[in-house]
């Protein structure tokens, strides 16, 4: 390693001020910081130990726990390949064409997330923020395996624009990144990203007959008797099964890439929880609101979508993965404790709103999520205000 | 009368290089160093004394061009050696060469019994005379009380829960009889009430728990439950207008030494700690007093940082330098001046951490004395994960929006947030766990400066 320092010691005057590639500095301090952790130390006066912790090893830790639904959603992809052509597969054979698929996906979220952080860090002349390196991930894990990568740079490119570099970079952002993606390419292209999208089919292919790449919500919301006996009897002759409740939840069903696996979010959740880095509040709160929500509509609603059972409602959707990976982003999300008890409620109870009572838009976390971003600053400015309040009443006394 | 306060927020660093509970008297120090910069709310210190005067100790060395009676005083007697100063002419230190033996500038003195006679006024002139009032600092902002404003009670914490932090009953032994002078005339001096803070689950000496005239309160906790602007945030809470003032258990000796002896005693006794410290214990010494002799041949290494404080609120000060004024510890850690490969990732059961994001495993071994070195471990970034700071101010204070609005210079903000309750080292851990590595410290005291003179 010693070596590879001497050679950054060596080169790294041309990057610095008057240097060669002076413009270059903050992507060579990237990529520096990248290998080897900064010598600075703390300054003169203040705390002279610093925790272990950086932005970097927390957003690592993200990435991690993205990697259990990465993972499966590239099986997955491989898998309902299969089942709609009605063939058996090996499981490297799935894992294979899932691969395919997906990796030029994030490979593209990346390249052309990246160049545009590093164009700003340039222009603006600040560091490179790591923040990017989940949204990347993120972004790919929602969008469907069939997505056009053009749209993918496209959409990735308008959100770390307008949805991050706009308010002023990582950490000033009102909406989550990679929603912003997925919300642009949802009105932008909604023929791409709505109807049986969601299973590769391969050219000249046939599926099986029987075959619809219909979603669970989408069945639900064309229900006209009991979604459950609908969902169930759903696949006969090629996919026994897929819609019952178990396979919703392990995730063997078309979907977005990474959102498939209510299991393989939850896994995501348990190491987001057990490290500390995602809110536990916001998860959990966001699961209890769809439910109790669901529940609510059980009991007053009359439509064969507010009869589904309360608890289908956290397997079905990417209500999971939203709930762990997207709620949770620190910097959208309220940053009062006590906030993101009601953020995570509402964003669970619009989640079945909107799924229930809006059959143009059957999934809801998007728009829930995107919708409490929003709202978010108003919860903090109540909790804050309840702050100054008993203070000001103490004053009196 | 007593209550006990227990405080669930915090965090403990636990690190190698505590003291052994021995005290190695090696003298008085060659040089004493008095520090304007030690002192928050000097408006401008005016040097009376030149290169080659000899002093006292309690001889005037400077004095407050704003507010003349509030004097600084010299901690032994000797010649004055250096008057340092900086850009603009700013005043650094004035460097005092020790004498052997001590001569006392000699104040009136009294039995203990004649304190309640004394008048407010008498008592008041000869602290601001001998330079024992600037012992007493003023909530809200940390700074040198006003003597023209009584405070609505006084606080002392008497216990000190930063990592490393020296034994208050070992440091302060045998000072019972000055200690509760001390409290006599501050009672009389201000006829307020005198809050003692001691803690819940060590053995208190009696010290503090015997004192007269004065309120004796008991906190459980971890850090900062012994920093004194989180005791009084539970006790007597500061909101706009208000003035409380707190003191060390050192500056309470002092002023009881004062009227007792008649003279102004800056001996003390610091702690030396930290991992890069051979023979780690206790030494007496004196306020300002170089740290030369302490360290001499008890180093480790010479990549070591010397810290006049502990490791969350100290200041560097190299191996040639003088204890900060209110000080009674240093610290020596090692400088973390070196890259790591992948330090970022690297999974570590060395390096402590609050947090628990991957590889950080330091939350295994929650007993377990770390070495830890001046590395920052990261780059400055904008605030970004919540939440964690929260757990760490055991107040009814939202640091993070604190801090924010210290950022933004935003004084209704500040104010309505509660800026006028804290100082540095009540959010000092903050500033060890951020991810985002900002200097909370120092953003904190330029919004303290900003509301004060606001």
């Amino acid at each position: 390693m010693k070596f590879l320092r001497k050679r950054l010691d060596s080169v790294k005057h041309n990057f610095e001020k008057g240097g060669k590639w002076e413009k270059l500095h903050y992507a060579f301090e990237a990529f520096e910081t990248f290998l080897f952790t900064p010598n600075v130390t703390a300054p003169l006066k203040g705390t002279q130990i610093r925790d272990a912790v950086d932005l970097k090893r927390l957003m690592v830790t993200v990435i991690i726990a993205m990697i259990p639904c990465l993972i499966f959603g590239i099986w997955n992809v491989g898998h309902q390949h299969f089942l709609a052509i009605g063939q058996e597969g090996e499981t490297g054979v799935k894992f294979a064409i899932g691969a395919s698929l997906v990796l030029p996906i994030i490979i593209v979220s990346y390249a052309s997330g990246l160049t545009v952080e590093f164009l700003f860090s340039s222009f603006r002349k600040h560091s490179v923020n790591e923040g990017f390196l989940v949204s990347g991930l993120l972004i790919p894990l929602v969008l469907p395996p069939t997505v056009p990568l053009w749209q993918v740079a496209v959409a990735t490119i308008f959100a770390v624009v307008i949805g991050k570099e706009a308010f002023g970079g990582t950490g000033m952002n009102v909406f989550n990144v990679a929603l912003t993606a997925r919300a642009f390419l949802y009105f932008a292209y909604p023929s791409q990203l709505s109807g049986e999208i969601w299973t590769y089919l391969g050219e000249g292919t046939q599926t099986v007959s029987g075959y619809s790449g219909a979603t669970p919500l989408a069945i639900a919301s064309q229900s006209t008797g009991n979604v459950i006996s609908d969902l169930n009897s759903f696949g006969t002759g090629w996919g026994e099964g897929i819609y019952s409740f178990w396979n919703l939840f392990w995730g063997g069903i078309p979907g977005s890439i990474g959102e498939t696996s209510t299991l393989m979010c939850l896994i995501g959740a348990a190491i987001l929880i057990i490290t500390g880095v995602g809110s536990w509040k916001i998860i959990f709160s966001v699961f209890s609101g769809a439910y109790l929500m669901g529940l609510f509509l059980n009991a007053v609603g009359s439509t064969p979508m507010t009869e589904i059972p309360a608890y289908y409602h956290l397997v079905t959707g990417g209500l999971a993965f939203g709930a762990v990976f997207m709620a949770t982003d620190p910097v959208t999300a309220p940053q009062t404790e006590f906030g993101k008890w009601f953020y995570g409620l509402f964003i669970g109870m619009f989640t079945i709103l909107i799924r229930v009572f809006n059959p143009a838009y059957p999934e809801g976390i998007m728009l829930s999520i995107l919708l409490m971003n929003v709202f978010a600053p108003l919860i903090d400015y109540f909790v804050v205000s309840a702050n100054k309040k008993r203070r000001l009443k103490r004053a009196t006394v | 009368m007593s209550k006990i306060i227990k405080l669930r927020k915090g965090f403990d660093i636990k690190m190698k290089g505590k003291p052994a509970p021995t005290v190695v008297d090696i003298g008085i120090p060659e040089t004493v160093s008095l520090k304007p910069s030690d002192f928050n709310g000097l408006y401008i210190p005016k040097v009376v004394v030149n290169v080659g005067d000899t002093v006292q100790a309690g001889s005037v060395l400077f004095h407050d061009k704003k507010f003349e009676q509030i004097k600084f005083t010299s901690p032994v007697s000797g010649e004055v050696v250096e008057v340092l100063r900086g850009d603009k002419r700013k005043l650094l230190a004035v460097t005092v060469l020790a004498d052997k033996k001590i001569e006392y500038k000699s104040f009136e003195k009294f039995h203990s019994s004649e304190i309640h006679k004394l008048s407010k006024e008498f008592i008041q002139q000869q602290l601001l005379e001998s330079g024992a009032w600037v012992n007493i600092v003023q909530r809200p902002f940390g700074i040198i009380a006003d003597p023209d404003t009584s405070p609505k009670s006084i606080f002392i914490s008497a216990f000190d829960t930063s990592p490393l932090a020296p034994d208050y009953s070992l440091i302060y032994f045998g000072n019972d009889q000055y200690f509760h002078s001390g409290i006599d005339i501050l009672t009389k001096l201000t006829n307020c009430p005198i809050h003692v803070n001691t803690h819940a689950s060590s053995q208190v000496s009696p010290m503090f728990s015997q004192v007269k005239n004065a309120r004796v309160n008991r906190f459980s906790g971890k850090h900062p439950s012994g920093c004194v602007g989180v005791q009084i945030h539970h006790i007597d809470p500061i909101n706009k207008g208000d003035v409380v003032w707190t003191i060390s258990p050192f500056g309470v000796i002092q002023i009881g030494k004062l009227f007792l002896t008649g003279q102004l005693d800056h001996s003390k006794i610091v702690a030396l700690t930290g991992s890069q410290v051979i023979n780690p214990q206790y030494y007496s010494t004196i306020t300002g007093g170089s740290i030369k002799k302490l360290i001499s041949e008890n180093i480790k290494n010479k990549n070591s940082r010397f810290i006049s404080g502990n490791p969350l609120t100290g200041t560097n000060i190299s191996d040639n330098g003088h204890l900060n004024f209110f000080d009674n510890q240093i610290t020596v850690l090692p400088e973390g001046n070196q890259h790591e490969f992948l330090g970022w990732m690297k999974p570590t059961l060395s390096k402590l951490s609050i947090h628990r994001a991957i590889g950080l495993l330091s939350f295994l071994a929650p007993n377990k004395e770390f070495v830890l070195n001046t590395n920052m471990n990261g780059e400055p970034r904008a605030f970004v994960l919540s939440g964690v700071f929260e757990n760490l101010v055991p107040m009814d204070i939202l640091p993070t929006h604190l801090l924010k609005s210290a950022l933004s210079e935003d004084i209704d903000e500040l104010e309505e947030l509660g800026i006028y309750e804290v100082i540095e080292e009540d959010l000092a851990l903050c500033e060890f766990a951020d991810v985002s590595k900002h200097n909370v410290q120092k953003i904190l005291r330029e919004a303290l400066d900003l509301v004060r003179t606001s």
